[in-house]
C-alpha cells in the first residue's frame, strides 16, 4: 500500500478498524465460499427457518406473562 | 394419547438430530482452536518461519470447522421456544442466564478476537495477533462453559426455588448453578474430550500428508503438538470421567444403573467390562439381565464411590427406593410409587395455592408456597404412570456407554504410541509397519467422534424420561403442537445439516490436499 492509499484511508480509531477488516477480507481465498455459507446459513435460519416454522408459541397463547404463567399452569395442572 | 406420544418423539428426535450435528463441529473447534494457539506460541517464541506456515496451515482448517459450525447451535434455542414451551417457562431466567452469558461475553469475544487472529498478521503485532488467538480459544471454551452449566442444570437441578405463582424457577443462587458439581464435571469432562479429539484430528491430517511423503517435517513437528495435546486431553478426560461417574452416581443413580444394566445392586458390585444384554429383561420379572458378561469384582462399587465395598442401587433398588450413605451402606429413602403420590399432591398443593393467591389469601398463600417447595424435588413423578416409567432406555444407554468407554481405552493406548513414535519415528519408519500405523490414525479420527457422541447419547438417554431431572418429563415439557410440523422441520434439519456436513469434510479435505502440497517448512 503506498503513502497516497493510506491518507486516503485516514488515521482515526473507526477508519483503521474499517480496513482492517476490509483488507482482511479482500485478501481472502477459501474464506469468500465460507462467509457465502455463514450468509447463506443466517439467511435461512433467522429469516426463514425461524419466522416460518419456529414462532414463540407462548406468544401466541397469551399477551403477557401472567396469561403466559396462566397457560402453562393449565397445561402443567389441569391438562395432563 | 398417541399424537403426544408421536409430538414427544419427534421433538425428541428433531432436538438429538441438531444436537448431534451441532457437536460434529464444537469439538473440533475447542480442540484445535487449542492447538494453534500452542503452534502460533511456539512461532512467536521462535520466531522460525516453519511454525508460522505450521500454525497457518491449522488455522486454515479451524476455520473452515469454526464458520460451517457456527450458527448450527442457534436452532437448539429455536426448538426451545417453539417445541418445548412449557420447559422453557418453566425453567424462566435459571436456563436463560447462562445462555445470555454465552451469547454476550463468550460469542462476541470469540467473533471479535477471530478476526484478528485470520486478518492481523501483517496488520498488529506477533504478540497480539498471539492474544487474539488464544482469546478465540477461550472464548470457545467459555461458550461451552455457559452451555455445559445450563445442561448441567438440567440434570441435576439446583439454586433455585419454584414459584407457584409465575410457575417458573427462580434462581436463587448463581453460583450453586453455576459451579454445581454435575456442572463441573460435565464443562472438565466434556472440554478435554474435545482437546483429544483436537489431538486424534491432528494426528491423522498428518498420517495421510505422511502416506504421500508431503511436508514430512511439517507433519512430525504438526504431530508432536497434536499427541501431546491429545495425551494430556485423553487422561484428563479418564480423570474427569471418574468424577463424572462418582456425581452421577450420587445425583442420577438410575442413570448409572441404565449404563451397567443392573437391576439389583449389592455391596462390592462388580462392572461389567463387556456383556451382551438379555432382551426379555425388565424391571418386572426375575430374567437374568445378561445373556453374557465379562465382570470386574469390586469395579462398580469403586467407580461409583472409590469404595470397593459400598452398596450400588440397581435399577429395582432405585424403583423401591434404596440407595447408599456415606459409608456406602445401604440406605432406604423415598420409593417411587411414594414419589408419585408426593408429586401428585403438590399438584394439589399448587391448585389450592393458585385459588389463594387470585382471592388475596395471603397468609394461606405464604404456608402453600412453603409446603409446595418443601417437596418440591419429586414434583416430576406426579406426571408418571407407573413407577416403571422412570426407568431409560438401558440398551441404548448400557451399549453407548461401553462403547465410549472401549474407544476412549484404545485412545489412551493410541494417542501414547502416537507420542511415543513422534519422539522415537525409527519405530514407525518400517515400511509395512509405518502403513498400518498410518492408516489407523487415519481411522482413529471418525473413532473418537464416535465416543463423543457416544458419551452425549449416555448422558442424554441415561437421564430419560425426564427433560429436567425428577422435575419434568418430557411429555409434560412439549408443547401442544401437532407431530406433523415437527416431522417438517425434522426433514428440513436433516437435509440442511446433512448438507453443511458435507460441505465442512469436502472443504477441509480440499484444504489439506491443497495446502500439503505447498512449502510448508
Amino acid at each position: 500500500m503506498n503513502d497516497e492509499t493510506e491518507k486516503l484511508r485516514g488515521d482515526t480509531w473507526l477508519s483503521k478498524v474499517w480496513w482492517f477488516y476490509v483488507d482482511g477480507f479482500r485478501a481472502m481465498t477459501v474464506g469468500r465460499t465460507l462467509w457465502a455459507i455463514i450468509a447463506i446459513k443466517v439467511v435461512l435460519f433467522f429469516l426463514i427457518i425461524k419466522w416460518i416454522f419456529f414462532p414463540d408459541f407462548l406468544a401466541g397463547k397469551a399477551d403477557d406473562d401472567a396469561g403466559k404463567a396462566d397457560y402453562v399452569r393449565h397445561e402443567l395442572i389441569d391438562n395432563k | 394419547m398417541n399424537d403426544l406420544v408421536q409430538v414427544v418423539d419427534w421433538s425428541r428426535a428433531q432436538f438429538a438430530l441438531t444436537a448431534i450435528y451441532h457437536w460434529l463441529f464444537v469439538p473440533l473447534t475447542l480442540g484445535l482452536g487449542v492447538i494453534v494457539a500452542i503452534m502460533e506460541t511456539l512461532y512467536y517464541r521462535s520466531r522460525e518461519e516453519k511454525w508460522l506456515k505450521t500454525t497457518k496451515f491449522w488455522m486454515t482448517l479451524f476455520g473452515v470447522n469454526f464458520a460451517i459450525g457456527v450458527a448450527t447451535g442457534i436452532i437448539l434455542e429455536f426448538e426451545f421456544g417453539t417445541n418445548w414451551s412449557n420447559y422453557s417457562w418453566f425453567v424462566g431466567d435459571i436456563f436463560g442466564a447462562p445462555l445470555a452469558i454465552e451469547g454476550i461475553l463468550a460469542f462476541f469475544m470469540e467473533s471479535t478476537f477471530i478476526a484478528v487472529m485470520f486478518f492481523g498478521w501483517k496488520k498488529v503485532s506477533p504478540k497480539f495477533n498471539l492474544a487474539a488467538t488464544w482469546l478465540t480459544a477461550i472464548g470457545a471454551t467459555l461458550s461451552a462453559l455457559w452451555i455445559l452449566v445450563a445442561n448441567a442444570w438440567m440434570q441435576y437441578p439446583t439454586g433455585c426455588e419454584f414459584n407457584p405463582a409465575t410457575m417458573r424457577n427462580e434462581m436463587t443462587s448463581f453460583w450453586a448453578v453455576a459451579c454445581s458439581p454435575m456442572a463441573m464435571s460435565k464443562f472438565f469432562h466434556t472440554v478435554l474430550s474435545a482437546w483429544t479429539l483436537g489431538g486424534v484430528f491432528v494426528v491423522g491430517v498428518c498420517a495421510w500428508m505422511l502416506l504421500r511423503k508431503r511436508n514430512v517435517d511439517h507433519c512430525w513437528r504438526s504431530m508432536k503438538v497434536g499427541a501431546w495435546v491429545g495425551v494430556i486431553g485423553i487422561v484428563l478426560t479418564s480423570i474427569t470421567g471418574d468424577t463424572s461417574a462418582v456425581t452421577v452416581a450420587k445425583y442420577q443413580p438410575m442413570k448409572l444403573a441404565a449404563m451397567e444394566g443392573l437391576y439389583k445392586g449389592n455391596h462390592e458390585q462388580s462392572i461389567v467390562a463387556a456383556g451382551i444384554l438379555n432382551p426379555a429383561k425388565t424391571a418386572t420379572n426375575d430374567e437374568d439381565p445378561y445373556l453374557f458378561d465379562i465382570s470386574i469384582p469390586y469395579g462398580l462399587s469403586f467407580l461409583a464411590t472409590h469404595d470397593p465395598h459400598a452398596f450400588v442401587p440397581g435399577i429395582e433398588d432405585i424403583i423401591a427406593g434404596k440407595s447408599y450413605d456415606n459409608e456406602g451402606k445401604e440406605l432406604n429413602t423415598v420409593s417411587y410409587a411414594e414419589r408419585i403420590e408426593r408429586g401428585k399432591q403438590i399438584q394439589e398443593l399448587i391448585v389450592q395455592y393458585d385459588v389463594a393467591h387470585r382471592t388475596g389469601n395471603n397468609v394461606m398463600e405464604d404456608s402453600l408456597h412453603k409446603a409446595i417447595n418443601d417437596d418440591f424435588k419429586y414434583f416430576g413423578y406426579a406426571y408418571l404412570d407407573t413407577p416403571e416409567e422412570a426407568i431409560p432406555n438401558v440398551p441404548l444407554t448400557f451399549y453407548t456407554f461401553h462403547v465410549m468407554v472401549t474407544i476412549g481405552g484404545y485412545l489412551v493406548a493410541f494417542l501414547l504410541l502416537a507420542l511415543l513414535f513422534v519422539y522415537k519415528p525409527k519405530l514407525v519408519n518400517e515400511k509395512k509397519c509405518s502403513k498400518l500405523w498410518w492408516w489407523l490414525c487415519i481411522i482413529t479420527i471418525p473413532l473418537t467422534y464416535l465416543c463423543s457422541a457416544c458419551g452425549w447419547i449416555v448422558a442424554e438417554v441415561g437421564r430419560q424420561p425426564w427433560t429436567i431431572q425428577d422435575l419434568m418429563p418430557n411429555k409434560v415439557a412439549v408443547s401442544a403442537l401437532s407431530a406433523s410440523s415437527i416431522q417438517v422441520t425434522f426433514w428440513i434439519f436433516a437435509v440442511v445439516f446433512t448438507a453443511l456436513l458435507i460441505a465442512d469434510i469436502s472443504i477441509i479435505c480440499k484444504q489439506i490436499s491443497k495446502k500439503s502440497k505447498e512449502d510448508l517448512g
